[in-house]
């Protein structure tokens, strides 16, 4: 187990105090010796994780220093960081839990617990959780087929086997689109077939509008009917490369999903899950206004939320949940259904501690065998940084820094764009930074660098343009992705703004940007159908790392911000 | 007027109310439509209209009440901004007509479907945005005109998740 007295006397401080904000009777009737052991409670439990991205071995991840929430949303769960996260749901600073959900003195903390996640890890804590409460489904939100060397090299793949292994009862994608229309089709039809169930009602072809998967599933837990609605990242073919879908159009689609919910009702069903990749915001707003749904579990904005938020609406009350990333946690609804209604439940948010878990071997032997024609290259030791590298922020990370760096240099721009991705672990100040440290912030389907000539206007539009889809006030127009990360300009922003009006001040090099001049533009990941030729990413910043041996002070290239100054979702404030 | 009146009851009634046109047909139809009615009326064709203002007036739509009775199903954010799914719906008694009015377009009236007695008013098209706009429909109802608005967003993509 690794964990010294220490470790289990701060673990036994932690788990009485934490997470427990909202259901006080619980809290005091159970408090559990080890987090691990949940007392099981009512007849009908889901265990949810989501965004693993692929992440199958342990891993470091640092949660946000800023989340910023506007209008409506600001100082609301998901958009509170560090010590206002803690305060919300009550949780003691400087314990395991702290670390679990804050970025708060990460690395020492990180250095104290160890690496989370890690689906050996993650397979025990299900098996055990399943063990104490029979029939219990095991739900995967997307974003697990994409995110490592190995997903990408083996089109997914490993994932697809670990998966399967892992006992995964119903998912509903996001990433897994990008391998393409055809490869989707062909692990649903051959390796899911009668095991795993890939449903999302949101999904239509674009010729007939008629539907592309399956909508729902209804599965009898303890011989209560439990239907699970799937909801595709709704914006798919926006987000990402539309060409690799050519036929299926998403989108939210509410209205099929009262339907759906609806059908599923008079079918039979006592519990209606929604397995979300909306994004939390969006989660939210689709709670408040589609009646009948017990709960919405869901992921793709990496949220990792102590409680559920029970959101009114016409008909009654839906619980939203967000299960973080990165195989970090582990989400366990149990409910309690009485006259064919839920009648109470029970929710828990369990961070997955690789020290505290033992691997299960069966899944360690798997693992081993799909690193095992890659391992040389993934263990290449390029680099040594002294601070942490992240990426998860609004704004900007450590390591997107880094990759804008390397598009500067290597591609001889002033100016470099990296997209504000959510994925990407995070590494210790002094942890060689491996090749596969670079392809878990890199490894995509469409990874060709690009090298662009544009205007000032045309770089004004795309800030902007991006600005909208992360702090548009109604998260239906929002994408779930942070701002594009930008090497090289600096600016002023102001997230309270109208479309258009974010961005201000912009500057190169200590002069005002022109308008009209023309500027060489680093990037990558266009979601173009046609890249010119050129390097793919995880080469570019190999090769600047191999050539710098040694990287320090990090200068974070972030915009000047307006009007957040006490937004409790920046840290500061 | 004849020809595109001919046009919006065979599209409506061809697929029992939900009519499913290409949409990017609609400029060019609406162009040689308003030739025409050019050529036999006074007035220009709405759909040579760029001003917004003016589509709205000749529609009779300047003061019209937003009706919740008027259903849009579009997307909020555009998948493809040259082919945007838009179906508008209504419980109105007595529809005689259901247009289309895209806010950005350089030629803001995207459709109008003029609708048979007994016709259901659910009529569904594609349209061709330039950019983020507000999609307004417009009903001509037996008590009058209503209207009805969504925004949808057309962006440039990329830097998801």
């Amino acid at each position: 187990m690794g964990m010294n007295r220490r470790e289990f006397l701060q673990l036994l401080a932690a788990a009485s105090v934490a997470g427990f904000g909202m259901n006080s009777r619980w809290a005091l009737a159970n408090q559990p010796s080890n987090p691990y052991e949940l007392p099981a409670f009512g007849q009908v439990s889901l265990l949810h994780y989501t965004d693993c991205h692929a992440q199958l071995l342990p891993i470091y991840y640092r949660e946000p220093s800023i989340n910023l929430g506007i209008g409506a949303m600001q100082g609301q769960p998901p958009h509170l960081v560090g010590e206002h996260f803690l305060k919300h749901y009550g949780i003691a600073p400087n314990t395991l839990e702290a670390h679990a959900f804050t970025y708060l003195d990460f690395a020492e903390a990180a250095k104290q617990y160890g690496k989370v996640g890690g689906f050996a890890h993650l397979k025990t804590l299900v098996d055990q959780l399943r063990a104490q409460r029979p029939g219990a489904l095991l739900l995967d939100g997307g974003d697990t087929w994409q995110g490592s060397w190995t997903a990408l090299k083996t089109k997914a793949q490993d994932m697809v086997d670990a998966q399967l292994l892992l006992g995964v009862d119903v998912m509903t994608p996001h990433w897994e689109m990008t391998y393409g229309a055809e490869r989707v089709t062909e692990v649903i039809e051959k390796d899911f077939a009668g095991k795993i169930d890939f449903v999302a009602q949101n999904v239509m072809s674009t010729d007939f509008d008629e539907p592309v998967f399956t909508p729902y599933v209804i599965k009898e837990i303890n011989k209560i009917p439990v239907a699970i609605i799937g909801q595709a990242f709704p914006y798919t073919p926006v987000a990402n490369p539309k060409h690799f879908i050519p036929d299926w159009s998403f989108g939210i689609r509410d209205e099929r999903m009262q339907e759906m919910v609806d059908e599923a009702r008079s079918k039979g069903a006592q519990v209606v899950i929604v397995l979300s990749h909306n994004g939390m915001d969006v989660d939210l707003k689709m709670a408040s206004k589609v009646t009948g749904i017990d709960a919405i579990m869901g992921g793709h904005t990496h949220d990792g939320i102590v409680q559920p938020v029970v959101v009114e609406n016409a008909g009654g009350k839906t619980l939203v949940t967000n299960a973080g990333s990165n195989g970090k946690f582990l989400g366990v609804l149990d409910l309690e259904v009485k006259e064919g209604k839920v009648a109470d439940y029970r929710y828990k948010l369990l961070p997955v501690f690789a020290n505290l878990l033992t691997p299960n071997p069966e899944m360690v032997k798997l693992i081993e065998k799909v690193r095992a024609p890659f391992q040389k290259e993934l263990a290449e030791e390029l680099a040594v940084c002294d601070e942490v590298l992240y990426r998860r922020g609004n704004f900007n990370g450590t390591f997107d820094q880094l990759i804008c760096n390397a598009l500067m240099e290597g591609l001889d721009t002033p100016i470099a764009f990296s997209p504000g991705f959510r994925w990407g672990t995070s590494l210790l100040p002094g942890q060689p930074i491996t090749f596969e440290q670079v392809a878990n912030q890199t490894a995509i389907t469409y990874g060709t660098v690009t090298r662009n000539e544009m205007t000032g206007a045309m770089i004004k539009t795309i800030l902007e343009d991006v600005a909208d889809n992360l702090f548009n006030p109604d998260p239906y127009y929002q994408q779930g992705g942070d701002m594009v990360r930008v090497g090289g300009l600096q600016f002023s922003f102001d997230p309270t703004a109208k479309m258009g009006e974010r961005v201000s001040d912009l500057e190169l090099a200590g002069k005002a940007l022109d308008m009209t001049k023309t500027y060489p533009v680093a990037g990558w990941a266009s979601v173009q159908e046609s890249v010119p030729e050129n390097k793919l990413i995880w080469e570019v910043v190999a090769d600047y790392l191999r050539d710098k041996k040694t990287l320090s002070k990090l200068e974070l290239n972030t915009p000047h911000l307006k009007n957040v100054s006490t937004n409790p979702g920046m840290v500061g404030s | 007027m004849k020809r595109r009146t001919f046009l919006g009851n065979t599209l409506a009634l061809a697929t029992t109310g939900a009519a499913l046109s290409t949409g990017l047909l609609a400029p060019q139809w609406a162009a040689a439509a308003g030739e025409a009615s050019a050529a036999s009326e006074a007035s220009p064709s709405p759909f040579n209209l760029k001003a917004l203002d003016e589509v709205l007036k000749s529609l009779n739509a300047t003061d019209a009440k937003t009706s919740d009775a008027i259903k849009i199903k579009a997307p909020e954010i555009a998948e493809n901004g040259a082919v945007v799914p838009v179906s508008i719906s209504t419980t109105l008694a007595g529809v005689s007509t259901i247009s289309l009015v895209v806010s950005n377009n350089p030629n803001p009236l995207a459709a109008t479907f003029t609708l048979l007695e007994g016709t259901s008013p659910d009529v569904t098209t594609r349209i061709k945005m330039a950019k983020t706009a507000e999609v307004i429909a417009i009903v001509q109802a037996a008590d009058g005109v209503h209207i009805a608005k969504q925004n949808i967003k057309v962006t440039l993509g990329g830097c998801g998740g």
